[in-house]
C-alpha cells in the first residue's frame, strides 16, 4: 500500500510539455555547438569574466533552489515532523532534477571536462580546495538523491523485496542526504573567499560566507516546497496544501530573520553598507535584493497573511527572488573582473537559451514523471 | 531512546565536534618564502615600451601575434591573454601628462590563490624556486584559478574546442626549462635597459630598497639581465614611490615592482597583507579539518534519522491495526 499515486488519469503529452520539449532541444542542438567549437563561440565568456551564468544560475543557483529535498529531509527526519511527510516525494523529485542538471551543467562548462576524472584521484586532490569540496559533493550527492528516490521506482514497478531492503537502509541515506548539501550549500560561499576585492564588498562577507550560503539554501529549500505545492494544486487542481505550508512559512520566518541580522550586522562592521547608497547599479541592486529579502519577512510577519495560501505563495516567491539574487550578486553582478574594471559581460542569447533550457528539462521531467510515478500524495476523491 | 538520552547524546555529540574543531585547526598564516625562490624585478621608472619582452616571450612560448593585419603585419596585443602571457601597457600618471609603463605578468606569489583553490592539483608552486606552474593534463578547466588570481593572470583559451589554461611559469615549463639549464626567463634576457631583472626574491629585494633609498637625481649603475650580472647601465635615480610592490601585498609576490607613479594608476591591485587563500583556507580546514567535525554531525543525524523513521513505521502500523480492528467490528 502506498500513500502516494500517479496522476495515470492524465493525458502524457500535452501542449504544455510539447513547448518545453522544443525550448529543451533547443538547447541541446546549442550545446552541440559548445562541444564542437568551444565555449567562447556560444558564450560571451571573457578574460575577466571566467564565470557566467552557467555557473552561477545552473549551479550556484539552481542547486539552491534544489534544496526542497534538503529542507524537508531536515525537518520530516531530523525535527521528526512527520506530517510533512506528504510533501517529501514531491520535493526529492525536484531536487534530483535541480542536481543532476546543475552536476551536468557544471561538466558542461568545465573548459577540459575530458580531466575531470582527476577530481575523484586521491593523488591529485587538493584538499585546500573548496572546488574539490564542492565537485566532490555534489557529485555524492546526485547519486543519493537518486537513492533516497528509489523507492518511488521500486513501487511503480512493483518490486517491493527490493524496496524493503531498501528501506531498511533508508535512514543511512537520509542522514548523509541532509549532511551533504549542508557541505556544499555552505562550501557555494566559501567559494567567493579566495576572491578577494573581486567580490563587491557589499558581498564579500570573508569568513561568514559559508553561513550566509547554508541560511540562504535553507531559506530556498523551504520556499521551493511551498512555491511548487501551490503550483501543482492550482495546475494539476488538487487540493490545497496550505494547512502544511503555513507551517514552512514558520521556519522560513524565523531562517530568513536570523540571515537578515546576521547580514546586516556584518556590513555594518566591515562599513561596507554606506556604499548601497551610491547609486551605482551594484548599490541599487543589493536594494532590489534587499527588498526582496524584506517582502518575505513581512508577510511571514503578519498574523492575518502568513496562514494565507496566496499569501505564502507570494513569500516564497519573493523569497526565491532574493535568494537567487543575492547569489547572482555576489557571483556575478557584484564582480570586478580586474582593478581597473575594465571588462564586461552579458550573457550571449545562445548562453541564455542553454539555461532556459535546463529549466523546461526539469519542469518538463517532473510534469512527466507525475504523471508516471507515484510521486504526489493520494487524494481521498480525486 | 526517550527525551533526555537524546539530548545527552546530541550534547556531547556537540562537544566532540566543537574540541576537535579547536583543537585541530588553527587560523593558517601567510605561506612562508622560500630561501631559494627566485623572480624578477620590474622597475618602470626604466622602462622605455620598446616591448622587446612582449616579442621574446611570445617566441619562446610559441605564442601567435594577436590583432595583426597586412597593414600591421605584427602582434598589437594591448592586454594579456591567452596569447599574451607579458605585455607592456602605458598608463597616464595621475599627477603629470607623462606616461609610465607597467609590465604585467604572473607575479608568482608567495601564497598562491590559484594553487590554493585549484582542486585537481593543476596549478602547482614549486618548493625551491616558488615557481608557480600549471599541468594541462590534469586540469579540468573549471577556471576557478581564473576568478581567484588578484592579478587576473590565468587566461583560459575559449576560442579553442579544447582550450587550455595558459599562464607565465618564468620560462621554466616542460620542454623550456630556463631557469633549470641556468637560463634566464626571456623576458629579463632581452630587456635593453636592466628595467626587467631576474635573481632570488631576496637580493632583488634587497636591491629594490636600495634604490629606493638613493637619492632622486643622483647616479645609480642599474644592472642588465640579471641581478648578479657584470653589465649595468648607469641611469639617474628617479623619485620611487615609497614601496616596493610584492613585498607584501598579498602575502607577497615573487616578482617585485617598483614605480614613480601610484600603482592604483598602474592597474595593479590594492592587497591586503593577509593572502586571500589564507582565509579561504583557514575557513576550509575550520569546517572540515580531519574530517571530525562532518564525522560528528553525521553520527547526530544517523542516529536522529534512524529514531524518527522507526518512530514513524510503527505510526503507521498502529494506524492499520486501528483501522483493520474497526473493520472488524463493523
Amino acid at each position: 500500500m502506498s500513500e502516494h499515486q500517479a496522476l495515470t488519469n492524465r493525458k502524457l503529452f500535452t501542449l504544455p510539455t510539447f513547448i518545453l520539449a522544443v525550448i529543451s532541444f533547443i538547447a541541446l542542438v546549442i550545446l552541440a555547438k559548445r562541444f564542437m567549437y568551444g565555449l567562447g563561440a556560444v558564450t560571451n565568456l571573457n578574460d575577466g569574466y571566467p564565470w557566467g551564468i552557467w555557473v552561477v544560475y545552473d549551479v550556484v543557483v539552481g542547486t539552491g533552489l534544489a534544496c526542497g529535498g534538503y529542507a524537508l529531509a531536515l525537518i520530516v527526519y531530523i525535527a521528526n515532523k512527520g506530517k510533512y511527510h506528504p510533501l517529501v516525494r514531491p520535493a526529492l523529485l525536484a531536487s534530483l532534477f535541480g542536481y543532476t542538471l546543475g552536476g551536468i551543467s557544471a561538466f558542461i562548462d568545465m573548459g577540459r571536462y575530458w580531466n575531470f576524472y582527476n577530481m575523484f584521484l586521491p593523488s591529485q586532490m587538493n584538499l585546500n580546495s573548496v572546488m574539490l569540496e564542492v565537485g566532490l559533493c555534489v557529485t555524492a550527492y546526485c547519486i543519493v538523491l537518486f537513492l533516497e528516490f528509489a523507492p518511488t521506482l521500486l513501487e511503480r514497478f512493483k518490486m517491493y523485496g527490493l524496496k524493503e531492503k531498501l528501506d531498511k537502509l533508508l535512514f543511512v541515506f537520509i542522514a548523509i542526504g541532509v549532511l551533504l548539501p549542508t557541505m556544499h550549500q555552505s562550501s557555494l560561499g566559501s567559494l567567493l573567499i579566495a576572491m578577494g576585492y573581486k567580490v563587491d564588498i557589499l558581498w564579500q562577507s570573508s569568513y561568514l560566507m559559508p553561513l550566509f550560503a547554508i541560511l540562504t539554501a535553507m531559506t530556498m529549500g523551504f520556499s521551493i516546497v511551498i512555491f511548487e505545492a501551490s503550483i501543482v494544486t492550482v495546475g494539476f487542481k488538487r487540493h490545497s496544501e496550505t494547512h502544511l505550508l503555513k507551517g514552512l512559512g514558520k521556519v522560513i520566518h524565523t531562517l530568513l530573520a536570523v540571515f537578515l541580522i546576521l547580514r546586516f550586522g556584518d556590513l555594518i562592521m566591515r562599513d561596507a553598507f554606506s556604499s548601497a547608497f551610491t547609486g551605482s547599479f551594484k548599490a541599487n541592486m543589493f536594494l532590489i535584493e534587499t527588498l526582496l529579502f524584506i517582502v518575505p519577512l513581512v508577510i511571514l510577519s503578519s498574523s492575518k497573511h502568513k496562514n494565507k495560501g496566496s499569501s505564502l505563495f507570494i513569500a516564497a516567491f519573493s523569497m526565491l527572488c532574493a535568494g537567487a539574487l543575492y547569489r547572482f550578486n555576489a557571483f556575478l553582478i557584484g564582480w570586478t573582473p580586474n582593478a581597473t574594471d575594465t571588462v564586461i559581460y552579458f550573457p550571449s542569447s545562445q548562453e541564455l537559451l542553454v539555461s532556459i533550457g535546463i529549466i523546461a528539462m526539469e519542469i518538463l521531467g517532473y510534469i512527466l514523471l507525475v504523471k508516471l510515478l507515484p510521486v504526489l500524495p493520494k487524494e481521498e476523491h480525486a | 531512546m526517550d527525551r533526555r538520552n537524546f539530548l545527552k547524546m546530541a550534547g556531547s555529540g556537540a562537544v566532540i565536534a566543537t574540541s576537535s574543531v579547536s583543537g585541530t585547526v588553527q587560523a593558517r598564516g601567510n605561506l612562508p618564502v622560500s630561501d631559494q625562490a627566485v623572480g624578477m624585478l620590474f622597475d618602470a621608472t626604466r622602462c622605455i615600451g620598446c616591448r622587446a619582452c612582449v616579442v621574446e616571450c611570445k617566441d619562446i612560448n610559441g605564442m601567435p601575434p594577436v590583432d595583426a593585419s597586412p597593414d600591421a603585419p605584427w602582434d598589437n596585443a594591448v592586454d594579456l591573454s591567452a596569447d599574451t602571457l607579458n605585455i607592456i601597457k602605458a598608463h597616464k600618471s595621475e599627477d603629470s601628462d607623462e606616461f609610465s609603463f607597467i609590465k604585467r605578468n604572473c607575479m608568482h606569489c608567495v601564497d598562491a590563490g590559484c594553487v590554493s583553490v585549484c582542486p585537481v592539483s593543476a596549478m602547482k608552486k614549486d618548493p625551491v624556486t616558488g615557481i608557480v606552474s600549471h599541468d594541462p593534463d590534469v586540469c579540468i578547466g573549471c577556471r576557478y584559478c581564473v576568478a581567484a588570481c588578484p592579478y587576473n593572470i590565468p587566461k583560459y583559451e575559449y576560442d579553442e574546442a579544447m582550450g587550455q589554461i595558459q599562464k607565465c611559469q618564468l620560462c621554466n615549463q616542460k620542454g623550456v626549462e630556463r631557469i633549470d639549464n641556468n637560463q634566464l626567463p626571456g623576458c629579463a634576457e632581452v630587456c635593453p635597459t636592466g628595467a626587467n631583472i631576474y635573481g632570488t626574491r631576496a637580493e632583488l629585494l634587497a636591491e629594490a630598497k636600495r634604490r629606493l633609498a638613493a637619492t632622486p637625481g643622483s647616479r645609480y649603475d642599474y644592472k642588465l639581465n640579471s641581478i648578479d650580472s657584470i653589465h649595468f647601465q648607469e641611469g639617474t635615480v628617479a623619485k620611487y614611490q615609497p614601496r616596493v610592490y610584492g613585498e607584501f601585498e598579498g602575502g607577497g609576490t615573487q616578482v617585485l615592482l617598483l614605480a614613480g607613479t601610484s600603482f592604483e594608476t598602474l592597474g595593479m591591485p590594492d592587497l591586503p597583507e593577509k593572502s586571500y587563500a589564507a582565509v579561504s583556507e583557514t575557513v576550509q580546514h575550520s569546517i572540515y579539518g580531519g574530517f571530525a567535525a562532518p564525522a560528528a554531525v553525521l553520527g547526530g543525524l544517523l542516529f536522529l534519522a534512524r529514531r524518527n523513521i522507526n518512530a514513524e513505521k510503527k505510526n503507521a502500523e498502529q494506524v492499520k491495526l486501528n483501522q483493520k480492528k474497526e473493520e472488524d467490528k463493523s
